[in-house]
């Protein structure tokens, strides 16, 4: 995406409606960079405005408003079209894939070549310090390497906006500040407007951006 | 193109059994040109219900089919409340897939010569008691269908396990179980009250299919079911078989009635249901903790036992009979021993093998085709709501096969299909189908959808989710649904007879005709034989993944199903 | 990965085509063999095969069947294919079915081992190809003089619709080892289960050996058995039955489970014999008894007999169906099995055991010292054992027996 028609991640009143009655209701400009959290109780509808931006939501919902992503209207395309990355409370690695299998998954069609792309995913695995780690199976990564693998291959996917839901409440209490750190900085480094939902304050505090709490 | 998978598959479900339906409802009012009826007219009725004893096989018919399913139904649940979570479980897990090799005519002649009074069990007391006789009390068709129920109980436990094995990972069965012993309640009593109202909506439909069969079977009524009279499908069996072929008239409103105790079968049961739901609600709210239920658990494991020991036993005494030389009451062992039947139908056994999986493989890739397409188009459509027409699917399941197989011969024959390859595959298709979907729909549905939504924002196309990921997470899934499958088609005796008009000769037909010459030896032998291919499906199903995927550990827990 | 998913699916959809018309039986019309003209029907033969739909149960009649086969085959270009049947009325519902859905050519059916109720069912609602068999040549051996069922099958005239195979007479069989004594008469077999109640059953009717029990316990006790030659007429009948009736009160408390279940056929009562259930037992052959103590069935002492004042004996024959496909490859088949080389392997208690359909002085006299030098198997009867052969009362009586001993018997309430 060329830097100049970067303007970052719009939702225009959009409202989360579940049976008629309204859950949320955000109107806001997310810039590149910028990580903004959400914050609120379960079942405020969080998931389901997630869900809304990358094009998952199961139609049971109503949802109004507008997304708009780098000046694209994302309404109507499907998710694989959208270029919105996510990430969830669990890894979700997908076990019958090796680590360097993920993330190849990953990586776009148009960077083609086998050692071309194998040469990138060993690129992303050394800067999350995890060199050697392409044949591994995930399920002997500890927690921490998982969160890091599983925010690698968002990276890799070349996304243009990036959600977060509840990404840190899994991790030990001591690892997550370290991978907060790695997550918000590869964010801001990728020029990556971030829409973050906790319900835990500390992340919202470690991310730095704008607080939106929800009722 | 993957829209048109679920309406398809309807079709291929509903038509056969309707085209079927009407074949067999014409005749039973008087409408078959071939036997000179033109005019409708109710003289089939009149003659079945002068039939005598016709009540009685109604009787039959429909308590013994209720009341079999209800006990299947009660061992099972007890025995997951009881050992969930167990070794005891994870080891009838492993027993399952042998049991459910074994069809359900071999396990019936292996029970039968277990406890009839010429059988093992008494040849045991026999040796002690110095009888040379056996006694003469009916065991075997005895007039209360108790030997029936036996022989249904034995091979349906098994199948609802199966079916119940995959609804309890979504009913989140061990944070229950959890639960529910930390609030003091006994481990049986806590399952029951908290887990099974999730998890019976599940298994509802294999077990009105478990009760359809067992009101309208007939292989398994002509071994074990009382003969003065015969329950209703063998007595309708018996008269489509008649020479005086006057009787088809009769006989088709004969199935017709069948089909009626079916869905009068499904009818009382389902409202049992309702009574016993409500029921449960006053007994899940009164606080009682029923703590001390060993003695209950060591029943359930009893039980279990004791069907799955049968069955196997019953096996083992059918080996034993297949290399058997004269063996007379009351010895334990054959006189002499003799591999000459084993050298002889080995020979013959290659070409029905071969006509078996000529049959067997396409029905069930194109059943696993068919239901995988169905259900990934669920998942693209985000629509739950094509699952109501889903349970069209399950039409052949619940529709007795004698009520509507002579009817599709007919409409085969009309279409010049008959006799051809084509015809006989897309006859076991109609039965495949529902069991592969059956099988495969819980898994399935099962799948934590964030992996597909995490592939599709990762950029993947629906298609590349769909092969590269939740395909290989279903490898377990999808190989146990195709060995059901493959179990299913490779016992299939009707369809193959009749719309192949003896064209195909498969191992289950060879094993029938020759069932009619009554020697053990080579029912022994056929048994056996009829096994091996759904042997081999289960063990692969159990062991490809494992050889797939041993390098990645979160496998073994993904494919629990 | 889409473009591959579509070629895949039109491959599979070009197979299934292929394989559907490749392996569908073209449904081309069969003209009816002159059968007078016989190198004519061999030449229309060649090259045929023919779908015998025959009963199943017994491995050494299949053995025999594929023999007749492979001679078939080396001889003159026909491919005899056995389905093996349950029961006979599975062909005799194909036909039917074929015929339903307008099928009067290139049937499933070719030729079907069939005798009694089933081949007159068959003859009355006109399902049957012919006349036939009487033109073929070795039908000149059958000894319709001595035999007079070889062409009167249940007292329904063949009218060569059907070619005689095998002769059936009802014998008796027991175990020596366990009884020294046997009944052989119906009023011996009733005092003898006074003293030994529940030894003895029969099958439940209308199964075929069931329902000839009860034919030859009539045959016994009827004042005069002509009246059963002739079709039964209603309003007699009745009284014609009686004896029967009457015999059958006596009887029915004193059977195996005292009458309350029955074994489901011929071969069930064998297995009640061998498991030592009941002491006698009964069958149409008392060959297939000598070829079960060979296939360890019956233990070795095991000897046959028929009662004092005779027994029903029957032909069975091979027909073919109207709109068989493969009716000259059929009739050159069945010209065979009467041959005197087939029914010498037939009678041959190694191969199969069943008595032979051919007058023995019409043979070449090779083949009379063959069949005379023939070992008939421990438990056979020698031509001179039989005893008096009684001929088959009409069909219609069977149909009164069975439906009233069903009323009577067939529930038990």
């Amino acid at each position: 995406m060329p830097e100049t028609l970067k303007n970052g991640l719009e939702l225009r009143d959009v409202r989360v409606r579940l049976d008629g009655r309204e859950l949320l209701a955000v109107d806001l400009t997310i810039a590149p960079g910028e990580i903004v959290t959400l914050m609120g109780p379960s079942g405020s509808g969080k998931s389901s405005l997630l869900g809304h931006i990358c094009g998952t939501l199961p139609d049971t919902f109503d949802v109004t408003g507008e997304v708009v992503l780098n000046g694209t209207p994302l309404v109507g395309l499907t998710p694989q079209e959208r270029h919105v990355g996510i990430l969830f409370q669990d890894d979700l690695l997908f076990p019958h894939l090796s680590v360097g299998g993920n993330l190849a998954f990953a990586l776009p069609s148009h960077i083609k070549g086998r050692e071309n792309r194998r040469a990138r995913v060993e690129a992303a695995l050394s800067s999350a310090e995890m060199d050697g780690f392409y044949d591994r199976d995930p399920a002997t990564l500890s927690g921490g390497q998982r969160a890091r693998v599983a925010l690698m291959r968002v990276l890799l996917s070349e996304p243009c906006a990036l959600l977060l839901d509840e990404p840190f409440s899994k991790l030990d209490s001591g690892l997550r500040s370290q991978i907060r750190s790695f997550v918000f900085d590869l964010c801001r480094k990728n020029s990556l407007p971030t829409l973050m939902v906790t319900h835990d304050p500390e992340d919202g505090e470690a991310a730095g951006g704008r607080v939106i709490k929800i009722d | 193109m993957l829209r048109f998978a679920p309406i398809l598959t309807i079709v291929l479900m509903i038509g056969p059994v309707s085209a079927g339906l009407i074949g067999t409802v014409l005749p039973a009012f008087g409408i078959l040109p071939a036997l000179g009826g033109t005019t409708p007219s109710l003289d089939p009725w009149q003659a079945l219900f002068a039939q005598p004893g016709l009540g009685a096989s109604i009787r039959l018919s429909f308590v013994n089919g209720l009341i079999a399913t209800a006990i299947s139904v009660a061992i099972v649940m007890l025995f997951c409340a009881a050992w969930q979570g167990t070794r005891i479980f994870r080891a009838m897990q492993r027993v399952l897939s042998p049991i459910l090799s074994v069809p359900h005519a071999t396990a019936a002649f292996g029970l039968a010569f277990l406890i009839a009074p010429s059988g093992w069990i008494v040849r045991l007391v026999a040796q002690f008691a110095g009888w040379d006789r056996p006694p003469d009390i009916a065991i075997i068709h005895d007039p209360w269908g108790m030997a029936l129920i036996a022989g249904l109980v034995a091979k349906e436990i098994p199948f609802l396990f199966l079916m119940t094995l995959s609804a309890l990972p979504q009913a989140d069965t061990d944070r229950t179980a959890q639960v529910t012993a930390t609030l003091g309640y006994g481990k049986t009593a806590g399952w029951f009250k908290a887990t099974l109202p999730r998890v019976y909506p599940q298994i509802r439909l294999p077990v009105l299919a478990v009760l359809a069969y067992s009101t309208s079977v007939v292989d398994v009524a002509i071994i074990l079911a009382p003969t003065t009279p015969a329950p209703l499908a063998v007595r309708i069996l018996g008269w489509l078989s008649d020479p005086d072929l006057g009787l088809r008239f009769m006989a088709s409103s004969a199935a017709v009635l069948q089909l009626l105790i079916v869905i009068a079968a499904m009818v009382v049961w389902i409202a049992g249901e309702r009574i016993i739901g409500a029921l449960g609600h006053h007994w899940a709210e009164d606080g009682h903790r029923f703590r001390k239920d060993s003695a209950v658990r060591g029943a359930s494991a009893l039980l279990a036992l004791v069907a799955a020991g049968a069955v196997v036993l019953g096996l083992v005494v059918l080996l034993v009979w297949s290399v058997a030389g004269f063996w007379a009451f009351p010895d334990l062992l054959p006189r002499g021993f003799s591999l000459r039947l084993w050298a002889r139908e080995l020979d013959a056994i290659g070409s029905s093998l071969t006509t078996t999986l000529l049959i067997g493989i396409p029905a069930v890739l194109v059943a696993v085709t068919l239901v995988l397409g169905c259900l990934e188009n669920e998942v693209r459509t985000g629509k739950a709501a094509g699952r109501r027409a889903m349970l069209l699917i399950y039409l052949p399941l619940l529709v007795p096969q004698i009520s509507f197989m002579f009817g599709l011969q007919v409409f085969f024959t009309l279409l010049g299909l008959e006799r051809t390859l084509l015809s006989v595959v897309l006859g076991h298709l109609v039965f495949v189908a529902p069991y592969v979907f059956l099988s495969l729909s819980e898994p399935f549905r099962a799948l934590d959808p964030r992996y597909g939504q995490t592939a599709l924002c990762l950029g993947a196309s629906p298609a590349r989710t769909f092969w590269l990921v939740r395909l290989p997470l279903l490898t377990r899934a999808v190989l146990t649904a195709a060995a059901v499958g493959l179990a299913v088609t490779v016992g299939q005796y009707l369809p193959t007879l009749l719309i192949g008009a003896g064209r195909f000769a498969t191992v289950t037909t060879e094993a029938v005709a020759l069932a009619s010459g009554g020697d053990r030896r080579m029912i022994g032998i056929y048994g056996l034989l009829q096994m091996v291919l759904p042997f081999v499906g289960f063990a692969l199903a159990l062991l490809l993944p494992a050889v797939l995927f041993r390098n990645r550990r979160g496998m073994g827990a993904q494919n629990k199903g | 990965m889409r473009s591959r998913m579509r070629t895949f699916v039109s491959a599979l959809a070009l197979a299934t085509g292929i394989a559907a018309t490749s392996l569908s039986t073209p449904a081309f019309a069969d003209p009816a063999p002159d059968v007078g003209n016989w190198q004519s029907v061999l030449d229309q033969a060649r090259g045929q095969t023919v779908y015998w739909h025959a009963w199943g149960g017994e491995p050494r009649i299949n053995d025999y069947i594929a023999w007749a086969g492979e001679q078939v085959r080396e001889r003159y270009g026909v491919e005899v294919v056995q389905v093996k049947l349950t029961d006979t009325a599975d062909a005799v519902t194909r036909v039917l079915s074929e015929k339903t859905a307008g099928v009067d050519d290139g049937g499933a059916v070719d030729m079907i081992w069939i005798n009694g109720e089933n081949f007159a069912a068959m003859k009355r609602n006109d399902l049957l190809f012919g006349p036939w068999a009487e033109q073929t040549p070795n039908f000149a051996y059958v000894d319709v003089e001595g035999k007079p069922t070889v062409v009167n099958d249940f007292t329904v005239p063949t009218d060569g619709l059907e070619a005689p195979w095998g002769m059936a007479q009802v014998s008796f069989y027991y175990d020596t080892a366990k009884l020294d004594e046997v009944p052989k008469s119906a009023q011996e077999l009733l005092e003898w289960l006074v003293k030994h109640p529940g030894r003895f059953t029969y099958p439940q009717p209308p199964n075929y050996m069931g329902s000839t029990f009860l034919k030859q316990i009539l045959t016994e006790l009827v004042e005069d058995p002509s009246v059963l030659q002739q079709p039964a007429d209603e309003t007699d009948a009745q009284a014609t039955l009686a004896p029967l009736w009457g015999y059958l009160e006596d009887l029915q408390p004193l059977l195996w489970r005292d009458g309350q279940a029955y074994p489901q056929n011929g071969a069930s009562m064998r297995t009640l014999l061998a498991d030592n259930e009941v002491d006698i037992a009964f069958s149409f052959s008392s060959g297939e008894v000598s070829s079960a103590i060979e296939a360890f069935e019956l233990p070795d002492t095991v000897r046959s007999y028929v009662f004092e004042n005779g027994t029903l004996g029957n032909t069975n024959f091979v027909a073919i169906p109207y709109n068989a496909s493969a009716k000259a490859g059929a009739v050159v088949l069945a010209d065979f099995l009467m041959s005197p080389e087939a029914q010498l392997r037939k009678q041959d208690p190694q191969y199969w055991g069943a008595d032979t359909v051919l007058a023995m002085d019409k043979l070449p006299k090779d083949m009379q010292e063959a069949f005379a030098n023939l070992d008939l198997g421990i438990a056979s009867l020698a031509p001179s054992e039989r005893g008096t052969v009684l001929p088959e009362p009409h069909p219609s009586w069977m149909s009164l027996v069975e439906t009233e001993w069903q009323k009577r018997y067939g529930v038990v309430q």
